[in-house]
Formats: structure tokens, C-alpha cells, sequence
């Protein structure tokens, strides 16, 4: 039991620094541009496919589900702004996040880890080139920077899937979907939604990272972290959503 | 004149010692060969040289430089002065031999693109490796991830070269051809030196002194005749297994 609150400290000791040098990386130079774009590239577009077939599908079968429950209410006309502001303000942020963890947060654990276990990352430090800068700094500010686009792609495609049946089951106008999908959003509904999924990617970026970085025992220990940094990033995301989820609500409603 | 120097160099893993007290000094020019049976610390020697290890105890100077417990951008100072052999080469797997050798250099030295190909492909030609320049590390044998592995350390021109085990994994005439490419290159930029091994014929090729680590500690230290003459029993077993 003690051995256990010894590592366990260790590790949030550990994750804390790391997170911290990671932060402190984001604003002092050499900034890794080109890297840092190529991250976004590989990280963001690749995960495109996967959050928005999940959003399309999110936003259909909400509003399927929510229908003949707001119909008992006589609310059916409630479908597209409830659609809209449960996507927006909560299922957009976390889903996309899950989905950006298990694809993204594993993989960079597992690159990362290989590059650890087979010396790569030492062979950079001896050329003298900082190795957390190079790999760490520039995949955990992709990671932060990629998850509000994608984001925002899961919300458009949530709200369209549930166009269709808004359409063929109730028979409403797209201007009609539209004004109540659109308009019954607020702007306290939009923008900290959009601060929370930068705090997600940032989450993401780091469990992922600090896995592979700090990976040991060979192949087997990068196997071991990439399913970790999934496990910790998915239960790290959903704690903190918990928390911010409070917070927001206390300072802007 | 020393330009590497190691006073009482102790380094420990989850409190099981490895190094207990080194004292070793390599002069300027020169190259020292550290043997030793496998596990005996030799590479865990060379990584805390490079400061990849922090150790527990002692002192490590280089050119008069302390090097333990330098912060982060003098150490970067220090290490791009020196080069380093790897085992397993470790290549990055995501570049093309061109992008390893090209990685370096393109953050170390402002050259233009014409400058970067033309050394590149220089290096590449004194490693008998020139053909190799698009390829992927996958696609090349473990001779050859040596010698792209000893291109890319010497493609800065280090002052100071660290080879880990450069012969290991590889088969007698590779592993031969490999010393004498070593050596050679030796000659050609007078670097100073430090390999560790347990091959017998690479370290004839390339020693100009000699380093036993056993237990922890350097039993024996000389030049290749004193070796022979040794009344060390490690080094009399290194030299009876050739």
C-alpha cells in the first residue's frame, strides 16, 4: 500500500513537471514551426474521418432519441436547439476529446516509446538538439491546437445529422432547422466550450507524451504505456470535464 | 594534455552499484578502449561521459569543464562537441539516410542546401555508403546502420568520439572492416577517443591505451604492450579468450 501511494505520487509529481516544462516550452524560442504544423497535419487530419463520422452519427441519433420524448412534452420543435446546445456545450467537447485520445494519445505514446527503447531520443540529445522541445513541445501544442478544429467539425456535423430526421420524421424546413439549431445557441454556450477542448488537447498531448518519453522495459513497457496514456487520458479528461463542466456554469451563467 | 578526465565515478540503479569509484583520464589525441564482460557498466560509463546518465558520485571534466550538474544549455555546448556511436546505430527510422545525416548539421551549422548535400554526400563516400542515400534504415543491414550510425556522429566534426560497442552484432569481417574504418578515420581527424568493447581485434585496431572495467572499477590500465605483459586476471582472460 505504501509502495503504491509512493509511485502514485511519483507519477503526478512526475506528469506535473512535465506538463509545466511542456507549458514553458509553448513560449520560449526555438519554436519548432515546421514541426509543429507537420504535427497538426498528421495528428489532425488523419483523426478527421473518425470525429466526424462520430459527430454525424451523435447528432442523428439524438435527435431520433430525443424526439418522441419532447413530443410527450409537446416540445417536439425543442429537437434542433436541444441537438445544438447539448452537442455544443458538452458532447462535442468530450466526445471529440475520447476519440482524439484513443487514436492520437496512444500513438504518440507508442512513436514515442519505440524512439525511447531504441535509443533515438538519446542519439538526438548527444547531437545536442533538445529532444523534449523537438518531440514533446511540438506534438502536445498540436494536439491543443488541432482539438477546437476538430471540434468544432464534430459540432456542424452533429447538428447536420440530426437535420435529416428533423426532415424525413418531422418534416421541418432546413431554414426552420436551422433558426432554432443556430439561433437558440448563446454565446456563453460557444466559447467556453471552445476553452475546454483547448485544455483537453493539452491533456491529451501530455499523457500521451509523458507515457512514450519516459517509457522503460523494451517493447513490452511501449506496449504497457500506449494503453495507459489511454486509460489516464480518457479518465483525466473525463475528471476535468467534471470540474470545468462546475466552473463554467459558477462563472458564466 | 587531458581532455578527459573522471575522478571516483560512482553510479548506482535501484541502489544495486554499477560504477564504484572510476578514476580514468584520456589524453587529447588519443583513444582509449574500455573492455569489460557484458553488464559490467561500459556503456552506462559512456552515457554518464555524455551526461544521458547522471551519476551518483565523482567528477567528469571535460577540457577543464565540470560536467555533472551543468544545466541544460551549456551540457547541449559540451555534447556538440562530441560524437556518438550507438550499439544499435539508432538511426531515426522516420528519415531516409540523407535526413539522419542531414538532421544535425542543419540544426548545428548555418549551410546552405548545395553546402549540406555536398558534405553529406562527402561523408556518405568515406563510409562506403553513397548509394545508400535515399534508402531507409529499415531496408539496410546492421554493417550498414554502423556506418551511416558513424557518418552521422561524425558529420559535425567532433572534437571528442564515444563508440559503443561499434563491432557488436556484426559478423568477423564486418565487424573488422568496421575497426578499420574506425581507425582510419581516427587518422583523418585526430579526434580523441573513447570505445568500449569486448572485441579483442577492434580494440588492436583502434587503441593507442587500454582500460579493463571489472566489478565496478578500472583494474588495469595501458598501453596495448602493457596489456600483454598484464598480471591482471580480467585482463589475462580477455586476452587468453582471443
Amino acid at each position: 500500500m505504501k509502495d503504491t501511494c509512493v509511485r502514485f505520487t511519483r507519477y503526478v509529481g512526475s506528469m506535473t513537471t512535465f506538463a509545466l516544462r511542456c507549458l514553458l516550452g509553448f513560449f520560449r524560442p526555438p519554436f519548432e514551426t515546421k514541426e509543429t504544423l507537420r504535427h497538426i497535419d498528421e495528428l489532425g487530419a488523419k483523426s478527421l474521418p473518425l470525429v466526424g463520422t462520430t459527430g454525424l452519427i451523435v447528432g442523428l441519433i439524438l435527435a431520433i432519441q430525443s424526439r418522441p420524448v419532447l413530443a410527450r412534452f409537446g416540445a417536439e420543435l425543442y429537437v434542433p436547439a436541444m441537438v445544438s446546445i447539448s452537442v455544443v456545450r458538452e458532447l462535442g467537447p468530450i466526445l471529440s476529446a475520447l476519440m482524439v485520445a484513443g487514436r492520437v494519445g496512444s500513438g504518440i505514446s507508442a512513436e514515442l516509446g519505440s524512439m525511447r527503447v531504441t535509443e533515438q531520443i538519446d542519439a538526438m540529445e548527444v547531437s545536442g538538439i533538445d529532444s523534449f522541445r523537438f518531440l514533446v513541445v511540438t506534438r502536445v501544442l498540436a494536439c491543443t491546437l488541432i482539438l477546437p478544429l476538430l471540434t468544432g467539425i464534430f459540432n456542424v456535423l452533429a447538428i447536420l445529422g440530426a437535420f435529416v430526421p428533423a426532415v424525413t420524421e418531422m418534416h421541418m424546413s432546413w431554414t426552420l432547422y436551422f433558426h432554432w439549431a443556430v439561433y437558440s445557441l448563446w454565446l456563453r454556450d460557444v466559447v467556453p466550450a471552445i476553452l475546454k477542448t483547448l485544455a483537453f488537447g493539452f491533456i491529451i498531448g501530455v499523457i500521451g507524451s509523458h507515457h512514450g518519453y519516459t517509457v522503460s522495459g523494451g517493447t513490452e513497457g511501449v506496449g504497457h504505456a500506449s494503453t495507459n496514456a489511454v486509460v489516464t487520458a480518457s479518465l483525466l479528461l473525463l475528471f476535468s470535464d467534471m470540474i470545468l463542466a462546475k466552473l463554467i456554469v459558477l462563472i458564466w451563467n | 594534455m587531458e581532455l578527459i578526465e573522471i575522478q571516483n565515478l560512482c553510479t548506482s540503479f535501484d541502489g544495486v552499484p554499477v560504477l564504484r569509484g572510476i578514476n580514468l583520464t584520456v589524453e587529447r589525441g588519443r583513444t582509449m578502449v574500455i573492455l569489460g564482460r557484458s553488464g559490467v557498466g561500459k556503456s552506462v560509463l559512456l552515457k554518464c561521459i555524455i551526461g544521458l546518465i547522471s551519476p551518483d558520485a565523482g567528477s567528469i571534466r571535460i577540457d577543464g569543464k565540470e560536467i555533472i550538474g551543468m544545466g541544460h544549455s551549456q551540457l547541449y555546448a559540451v555534447r556538440s562537441r562530441m560524437g556518438y556511436l550507438f550499439q544499435g546505430a539508432a538511426l531515426y527510422d522516420s528519415m531516409s539516410v540523407r535526413g539522419n545525416l542531414e538532421f544535425s548539421l542543419r540544426r548545428r551549422e548555418l549551410l546552405s542546401d548545395d553546402e549540406m548535400g555536398e558534405r553529406i554526400e562527402k561523408q556518405l563516400r568515406l563510409v562506403g555508403l553513397e548509394d545508400a542515400i535515399d534508402q531507409m534504415p529499415s531496408q539496410l543491414s546492421g554493417g550498414m546502420k554502423k556506418r551511416v550510425g558513424l557518418a552521422r556522429a561524425l558529420i559535425t566534426r567532433p572534437e571528442i568520439m564515444l563508440y559503443d560497442e561499434p563491432t557488436t552484432g556484426l559478423d568477423p569481417i564486418t565487424g573488422r572492416e568496421i575497426s578499420h574504418l574506425i581507425q582510419s578515420l581516427e587518422e583523418q581527424y585526430e579526434m580523441t577517443s573513447i570505445a568500449v568493447t569486448h572485441d579483442i581485434g577492434c580494440m588492436r585496431a583502434i587503441a593507442d591505451r587500454v582500460a579493463m572495467l571489472n566489478e565496478g572499477v578500472i583494474s588495469f590500465e595501458g598501453t596495448l604492450e602493457a596489456m600483454g605483459k598484464s598480471k591482471d586476471e580480467s585482463v589475462q582472460r580477455f586476452i587468453d579468450s582471443e
